[in-house]
């Protein structure tokens, strides 16, 4: 039994995998087939989870945007409510208190609800005293607002807090399932990229059979013969990430126009991400584990078969 | 070199391709295999190449018994002998050079130390200006020759042929076994299974006969 040396075992391995490469090239036609399936799938939760995390970032910027509303009770009066409304505002994680009074409040309705005479039959100001309140940026997420909405609970002249949170929390639990939608289209598709290269590698041990045959009879190891298979699969899966990308970013570049127009109606600046690189270093990954797994499922189901006889 | 005890051979199915077959080739002997189609020369000889296990008995290759083997040390065990098949199961899409570069790859031999051995053996069969060409512009001779110098090309102890000349006429058949004789000169033990007893009269070699899978002489060459 000869040990080769490891520059031989290094040269060996290169020899294999240029041919691998070799006799993807020299069959343009079906390789491409088989590559273009590979990156499509590959790109669908990839091209997804670059939106996702755009929206993930647009949810970000919009957090500023808590407030919370004191409605005090009817029965505190206005200095009262002035006077509470800087003691509020003394507190650390207090941005800024803005004291609405109730004639404010009923002048505001009257202007913006439509319901002015019938608001003038009224015999006394249904409306309270509010207090809005802007926490500091440190305190601008959900569990922070929710801790400063206890707090002004406690006061004993508030009637209701109400903090603009609930829609965050439902678009972030919206995110939330996107994600898990994605991880799973993702699981899915892999499985489809995994089955594509086995039958890929299937189809192209059938037609070395011949080869193999041969080989095995004047002593190739089973390493030996599956080498140039799992090359293979490995340059499909690593081709198709490549492709995989390439689609992600064309489709991020088709929707970049369209995304900043409908932002700027919205009178914002928001720009759509392009894919980044780190991206195609995951799809990289991704594909060459998938591909040379796809690649040994098939090997070793179907190399076994072909013994001489 | 090889050593058959008592080995029984029955495929699923129940036919008996060998039965009870004992003999022993010694280190640098050559021999013919014959007996007619279905007399179990093919049989004997996948024995000896671990394509099949015996049934029953014991086949020591080099004093190696074959029956207790592990399936991943065959390939090793294939190193060590040079087969050769009627149809020389040659790859058409590589060269010549190639094809019988191949065991030397198989086994880890350096590119450049491959490339002599190859030269050595394309020499050894008369080829060596065909080394750039692709089997199937060879003639059938060529080709069994290419096949020869794929066997002997990792230098085996070893030298198995099964109907080497099947395909060949009588005279190119006379040359492939002149080979196989040249080779036996060196040293090299040679077990050839043919049909062809016209061709075995040329040589004063050992003949083992098989008829039915029954081991009917061991005797020397025939007269």
């Amino acid at each position: 039994m000869t040990v080769p040396s490891a520059r031989v075992w290094f040269l060996h391995h290169f020899q294999v995998a240029l041919a691998s490469i070799t006799r993807l090239v020299q069959n343009p036609f079906s390789s491409m087939m088989t590559i273009a399936v590979i990156g499509i799938a590959l790109s669908m939760p990839a091209g997804l989870y670059v939106l996702l995390d755009n929206l993930q970032r647009l949810g970000d910027s919009w957090k500023g945007s808590t407030s919370l509303s004191v409605f005090l009770q009817h029965a505190v009066t206005n200095p009262a409510a002035r006077e509470l409304a800087d003691r509020i505002g003394a507190w650390p994680e207090i941005a800024d208190v803005e004291l609405i009074t109730p004639e404010e409040a009923l002048d505001e309705f009257r202007r913006f609800s439509g319901f002015g005479s019938a608001l003038d039959d009224l015999a006394e100001n249904p409306l309270p005293a509010v207090l809005l309140i802007q926490p500091l940026a440190e305190n601008d997420n959900p569990s922070g607002a929710e801790t400063l909405q206890n707090k002004l609970e406690a006061l004993p002249e508030t009637e209701l807090v109400q903090i603009d949170l609930q829609w965050v929390k439902r678009f972030h639990a919206i995110l939330d399932m996107a994600r898990r939608g994605i991880l799973l289209v993702g699981v899915l598709l892999a499985l489809a990229v995994l089955l594509i290269v086995g039958n890929t590698i299937r189809l192209e041990i059938q037609s070395r059979r011949e080869e193999i045959l041969v080989t095995r009879l004047i002593g190739a190891t089973d390493g030996f013969v599956r080498k140039p298979f799992l090359y293979s699969g490995l340059w499909y899966g690593v081709t198709g990430a490549l492709i995989g990308w390439l689609l992600v970013v064309l489709v991020l570049w088709l929707l970049a126009g369209p995304v900043s127009n409908l932002a700027l109606l919205y009178g914002s600046s928001y720009q759509l991400q392009t894919a980044p690189l780190d991206l195609l270093l995951v799809l990289l990954a991704f594909g060459s584990i998938l591909g040379l797994l796809g690649a040994w499922l098939a090997v070793s189901r179907h190399l076994a078969q072909i013994e001489p006889e | 070199m090889i050593r058959f005890q008592n080995v029984s051979k029955r495929y699923p199915g129940g036919f008996d391709a060998l039965q009870n077959v004992s003999f022993h080739l010694v280190h640098g002997e050559m021999a013919f295999l014959t007996g007619h189609s279905g007399a179990g020369k093919s049989t004997l000889l996948k024995l000896i190449a671990l394509i099949e296990r015996a049934t029953r008995g014991q086949v020591f290759i080099d004093g190696k018994n074959l029956s207790g083997l592990d399936r991943r040390l065959i390939p090793y065990l294939r190193r060590n002998m040079g087969i050769i098949f009627q149809n020389h199961h040659l790859l058409f899409d590589r060269t010549v050079f190639d094809n019988v570069a191949l065991p030397l790859i198989i086994s880890g031999h350096e590119y450049r130390e491959a490339g002599r051995r190859v030269r050595a053996a394309l020499d050894k069969v008369g080829l060596l200006d065909k080394e750039r060409m692709y089997p199937i512009m060879l003639s059938g001779g060529e080709q069994q020759r290419v096949g020869i110098a794929r066997a002997v090309v990792n230098r085996p102890s070893l030298l198995l042929a099964d109907e080497p000349t099947g395909n060949l006429d009588p005279g190119l058949s006379l040359d492939i076994m002149n080979l196989f004789a040249l080779f036996n000169q060196v040293g090299v033990s040679v077990l050839i299974a043919t049909h062809d007893i016209d061709l075995i009269r040329h040589f004063n070699k050992r003949v083992i006969t098989l008829q039915g899978g029954l081991l009917q002489s061991t005797g020397a060459g025939l007269p």
